[in-house]
């Protein structure tokens, strides 16, 4: 899988493209508008992560180009701006998905895995891990073809976790994805602490393959052993 | 007090006081008119009587005030000598009044045929307790004559001449900072006005434009703040996954990413303000509260379940605003969040809704909370870390936005509620 970075601010490339290569993905980068044109003129990329407000131009028009010559790129937009109007401009131009600044790692791992993934038309919106089947369309997860009966709030933790396979996905990127932005106001995080403490006790029972490893302080990381 | 009435005020005072003085005088020049002419009557009637006595001697023996206006007496020579004309005013009896009546006499001298005989020559003169009254009823009568034309030209000249100002004064009544951005004043002929105009006209534009400078400065920050966030965050992340770290090394990444998480929640929150603020939230809807508390209440059920709270709804009406489905959102999970995180465990929270009002009731610390504090920005009651302090304003924001009132009571629980109508 290729991928194309567009981002102005030299740091947040780098270390988008560092996190990027760890899941193998192929990476170019752009820093500039010019760059992010010619780019996109001259190849094609499965996925194309792009700031809408670069120093020379506007994110959009290279969204525009990129639709004007029906290419099939997929396009996730990464913005500062979090406002309704300019994330339902962006959709309406054809992204495929809109990340506002600051984002979690383990966040636009999960957003790049689902963009890509309904791209693939071959329908197959499983994800395998090891002998575990986690059918994303039906929320059914199976292990060795036997269903593992999970409440939904498990399931969105275990699916969240599992396209991070292998990531160390921090505490609060985890909460934001299941309980939306409710977050703010908690004291701690005991809720989510049961969640997972039921959900690895299942894993432990009936996929003692998966493994879900609390790394104290920062998160969650799901292995397959 | 008004213009007018101030204005009228001083005047009715300083006009009683000029009245009272001219009446005063006034009188003062009429009684000594009068007695001057009744003087000079006096004086001619002397030389008449006089005269008659020349001519008739009988005219001594038959004076007396019963039938004539003089009486005449003879007096011996050393008196008559040193006498001199006087003239007073004294009282006699009449008998049209049957009572003594004030009147004016002459007394004086004159010698005939060697004797010296004393005159009194009397006039009647006016009353002078009537000349009083009717001078009292005038000046009354001109006082209020003149103070109702005061009145009446006031009033048609503060309508006319101050309605530029009246003008102005109504138009800064209804001025909302954020919401104008000039206001336009009227012209006139009144160089006061004008100038009066030109310098509102200016304040106004120049704290507009102040506001705006600082409105734009904010959210320019809070946009700006986001990108080196997301750069430290993101970097400690990749940082965390590095190989061979001890758990205190992981523990303390994990704290600084839990900083940096707090810096982008309250940043995101001072945005949502000011946004709320600037009114960019413009698509309303009908929203129906009874619904939406049920959304709210389902989404944040783990919560309430994590601290065993009792959350009941009574609802006795349907009740359906006209605003924007996020702001509404943001709203009620505010408060509900407020009433949850400010809650013990096994508390309780009543939410109830009425034809125009929702209020949430949760029991929580002990004590009555300064309403006055609790709206503002960054007032945080609890030590909670989490918190950003602005939960509460942001209520109050978009509460301000669509003129609803918020307001909190304390009767052994806490009471925040909203009246969406007036």
């Amino acid at each position: 899988m290729k991928l194309l970075v567009v981002e102005d601010e030299a740091d947040l490339l780098d270390v988008i493209r560092q996190s990027l290569e760890k899941e193998k993905y192929i990476v170019e980068t752009a820093g500039s508008y010019a760059e992010a044109m010619h780019k996109i003129i001259s190849f094609e990329y499965d996925c194309i992560l792009l700031d809408i407000m670069l120093p020379d131009g506007n994110g959009l028009d290279v969204l525009a180009e990129l639709k004007a010559g029906r290419k099939s790129d997929n396009v996730i937009i990464i913005s500062a701006k979090d406002s309704v109007e300019d994330k339902i401009t962006g959709l309406n131009m054809g992204a495929d998905d809109y990340l506002v600044k600051p984002f979690h790692i383990a966040e636009l791992n999960a957003r790049i895995n689902s963009v890509l993934r309904r791209k693939s038309l071959d329908g197959n919106h499983t994800l395998d891990l090891a002998d575990m089947c986690i059918n994303l369309s039906d929320r059914v997860v199976t292990v060795a073809a036997k269903e593992l009966v999970l409440n939904r709030k498990e399931y969105d933790i275990l699916v969240y976790l599992a396209v991070n396979n292998n990531r160390l996905v921090n505490k609060t990127a985890l909460a934001e994805q299941v309980w939306g932005d409710y977050m703010d106001e908690a004291d701690d995080y005991e809720f989510m602490y049961s969640q997972i403490r039921n959900l690895r006790k299942k894993l432990k029972d009936h996929a003692p393959r998966i493994e879900i490893q609390a790394v104290y302080g920062v998160g969650y990381k799901l292995i397959v052993t | 007090m008004n213009l007018l009435n101030y204005t009228l005020k001083y005047l009715s005072i300083a006009l009683l006081l000029v009245i009272s003085i001219w009446a005063l005088l006034f009188y003062l020049n009429m009684i000594d008119e009068v007695h001057d002419s009744l003087d000079d009557g006096l004086e001619n009637n002397k030389m008449l009587v006089i005269q008659r006595v020349a001519k008739d001697r009988g005219t001594i023996t038959r004076s007396g005030f019963s039938e004539h206006n003089y009486y005449i007496t003879e007096i011996p020579e050393h008196r008559g000598i040193t006498f001199k004309d006087l003239y007073q005013d004294t009282l006699m009896y009449t008998l049209n009044e049957q009572d003594y009546e004030p009147f004016r006499m002459l007394t004086t001298v004159f010698d005939q045929d060697g004797k010296y005989y004393q005159m009194k020559v009397v006039a009647s003169t006016v009353e002078e307790d009537d000349l009083v009254r009717h001078l009292l009823y005038s000046m009354i009568g001109l006082y209020v004559v003149i103070l109702i034309s005061v009145l009446l030209i006031n009033n048609l000249l503060l309508r006319k001449a101050w309605t530029p100002f009246y003008q102005l004064l109504n138009r800064l009544k209804t001025f909302r900072l954020d919401q104008d951005d000039h206001i336009q004043t009227p012209y006139t002929t009144v160089r006061e006005f004008n100038e009066l105009n030109e310098v509102v006209s200016g304040l106004i534009e120049h704290s507009v434009v102040t506001y705006n400078s600082q409105k734009q400065f904010i959210e320019n920050a809070a946009h700006e703040l986001q990108t080196p966030i997301a750069i430290s965050m993101n970097r400690l992340e990749l940082l965390a996954e590095t190989e061979g770290l001890s758990d205190g090394q992981l523990e303390s990444i994990g704290r600084v990413i839990d900083a940096l998480q707090r810096f982008s929640k309250l940043n995101k929150s001072l945005l949502l303000l000011s946004k709320i603020e600037n009114r960019q939230y413009g698509d309303t809807a009908l929203i129906s509260m009874n619904s939406l508390v049920a959304h709210v209440m389902y989404d944040l059920s783990d919560f309430t379940e994590m601290k065993s709270l009792q959350v009941s709804v009574t609802a006795a009406e349907t009740l359906n605003v006209n605003m924007n489905r996020d702001l509404a959102l943001i709203m009620l999970s505010n408060l509900f969040k407020n009433a949850i995180t400010h809650n013990h465990t096994g508390g309780t929270i009543q939410i109830i809704i009425d034809k125009n009002s929702l209020s949430f009731r949760n029991t929580g610390g002990e004590g009555e909370l300064d309403a006055k504090r609790i709206f503002k920005r960054f007032q945080k009651e609890s030590k909670q870390k989490s918190s950003t302090g602005l939960g509460l304003a942001i209520v109050k924001a978009v509460a301000d936005l669509y003129d609803f009132k918020i307001g909190y009571r304390y009767d052994g629980q806490h009471n925040f509620s909203i009246h969406f109508f007036n």
